[in-house]
């Protein structure tokens, strides 16, 4: 980030494969929520199975990240953008560790809604396609945290609401559905929360890119309205 | 001589604060070495400031402006504005002692006198004040506390300063500095020669004595500038690079050279 290279080449080392490691754990999360969709659409048992087993490597990427940053920061006192990255990375960890959480879940509901037999899956493109943003949003904050774009960064925090809209409208169908046949509920109910899940990846995704904004730009825009921090942004 | 080029510096927001010091358009000379390029700066009055840079920035020839120490060698001049409450101590008629009465100074080898650690604190009150043996105890108790130090000497006043430990002497010097109600307290890598309890021990002094004196202080140790500090000036081959509130310097400096210096980056 400065404009040389640390004079100790091993804080230069550690910093540089602790990114390394975050983009790797943010690769492993995009694929497992790819994978989670498709098996909520198909069913597919080993993709289910897959998806679940995975969780525990996402989990294992969390707890060695952090350990890194402890590390960096009881050897280094990192300041400044050294240190803005490493309590970013921090959180950003979290964010992802828990989109993986949610993938985990759309998995369990997925076996769930195709083991009673239920075809309501397939009525729902909607949740694809809403699915769709939100791993694009998550490879697009991941990019700009490799890039350290704020600016890409901050198209991400734009893309959340057309997830939120997506899962209001699903939502508004699926009680409908459930009013219609009760029948329906238990795997409505289960559609519900697989809805839910991918609004809450969208949630994670502008969490890692609000980071991205911070690791650049030193300004915490975490709870800001996108107005707000364009406005901030075009100061800098 | 080439004029220099004068880029003014933004300074942190001290509005609400009235500057102890201002200094304007200071330059300094070792001979014919320009050592002090066109600094200037206010120092808050009540905070702590620190200088942080490289060896030879100039951020120690800087702080010994402030307390003109710089007269005693006479290939040392100073030109510009050092203001303290509206007059120039560069050119002042005034006794330097009487600034140097004013703007006290650590250094960063303690320095006790070889003598009793009562006389280390007497000496230097009776040259400006005369005391009652009475008010002359109460001065030499009250500065000993302020400087931590009172519980620790309280029954060996009459033993020699420099029979305490490096820590000790050090806040026997600082004792000794305020012993003689100066406004400015001037502290010069003061805690470079001591173990981590000592320096912790002086941090929190300073950390005390900001509420009555205004607190100039010069640090290769950068965490220790980010812990005690309130204003952090970066300064670089005798240029004032970046001044601003401590923790804006260390966690979003704004210029490339400052954050390239606190984070260990040399190109």
């Amino acid at each position: 980030m400065g404009s040389a290279e640390h004079i100790s080449k091993q804080f230069e080392a550690d910093l540089g494969t602790t990114r390394t490691r975050v983009l790797q754990m943010g690769g492993l999360v995009e694929s497992q929520i790819l994978a989670a969709i498709q098996a909520f659409a198909t069913g597919e048992a080993a993709l289910i199975e897959q998806v679940i087993e995975n969780d525990a490597r996402v989990n294992g990427y969390e707890v060695a990240i952090d350990g890194a940053c402890n590390h960096i920061v009881v050897k280094r006192q990192p300041a400044a953008s050294d240190l803005r990255l490493i309590m970013a990375i921090s959180k950003i960890v979290t964010d992802v560790e828990r989109m993986g959480d949610e993938a985990k879940k759309i998995a369990r509901m997925a076996k769930r809604i195709h083991e009673s037999g239920s075809s309501l899956a397939q009525k729902f493109p909607a949740i694809r396609h809403a699915a769709e943003i939100a791993v694009r949003m998550l490879r697009q904050a991941l990019d700009a945290f490799a890039r350290l774009d704020a600016a890409s960064a901050a198209e991400v925090l734009k893309e959340d609401s057309d997830i939120d809209s997506e899962f209001k409208s699903v939502l508004r169908q699926l009680i409908t559905y459930m009013m219609e046949d009760p029948r329906t509920i238990t795997a409505a109910l289960e559609t519900v929360w697989v809805a839910k899940a991918v609004e809450r990846i969208g949630d994670h995704a502008k969490n890692v890119a609000e980071q991205v904004i911070y690791i650049v730009h030193g300004t915490d825009v975490r709870h800001t309205s996108f107005a707000d921090i364009e406005r901030e942004l075009a100061k800098e | 001589m080439k004029p220099l080029k004068v880029q003014a510096v933004p300074q942190p927001d001290v509005a609400e604060l009235k500057a102890k010091l201002s200094v304007r358009q200071l330059n300094f000379y070792y001979g014919g070495f320009h050592a002090l390029k066109n600094i200037t700066m206010e120092i808050p009055e009540r905070r702590v400031t620190a200088f942080i840079g490289p060896s030879g920035c100039g951020k120690s020839t800087l702080l010994r402006t402030f307390n003109r120490m710089y007269s005693l060698y006479p290939e040392q001049r100073a030109e510009g504005e050092i203001l303290m409450d509206g007059e120039n101590l560069i050119t002042t008629r005034r006794d330097v002692s009487l600034i140097r009465a004013k703007i006290g100074m650590v250094f960063q080898k303690p320095t006790p006198f070889p003598m009793s650690i009562y006389e280390n604190i007497a000496f230097g009150v009776r040259l400006f004040e005369g005391l009652s043996r009475r008010e002359m105890d109460d001065r030499v108790e009250w500065a000993l506390a302020r400087a931590a130090l009172w519980n620790e000497v309280k029954d060996k006043l009459s033993q020699s300063g420099q029979s305490l430990s490096g820590g000790q002497q050090q806040r026997l010097c600082i004792a000794r500095g305020i012993a003689i109600k100066p406004e400015v307290l001037l502290l010069d890598e003061p805690c470079s020669a001591l173990d981590p309890i000592s320096t912790a021990k002086v941090e929190e002094l300073i950390h005390e004595l900001k509420a009555d004196y205004t607190v100039v202080i010069v640090t290769h140790n950068m965490q220790q500038a980010a812990r005690v500090s309130d204003y952090t000036a970066y300064m670089y081959l005798g240029e004032l690079i970046e001044y601003d509130v401590t923790d804006k310097i260390f966690i979003k400096p704004k210029k490339a050279q400052t954050e390239d210096y606190i984070t260990g980056r040399f190109g």
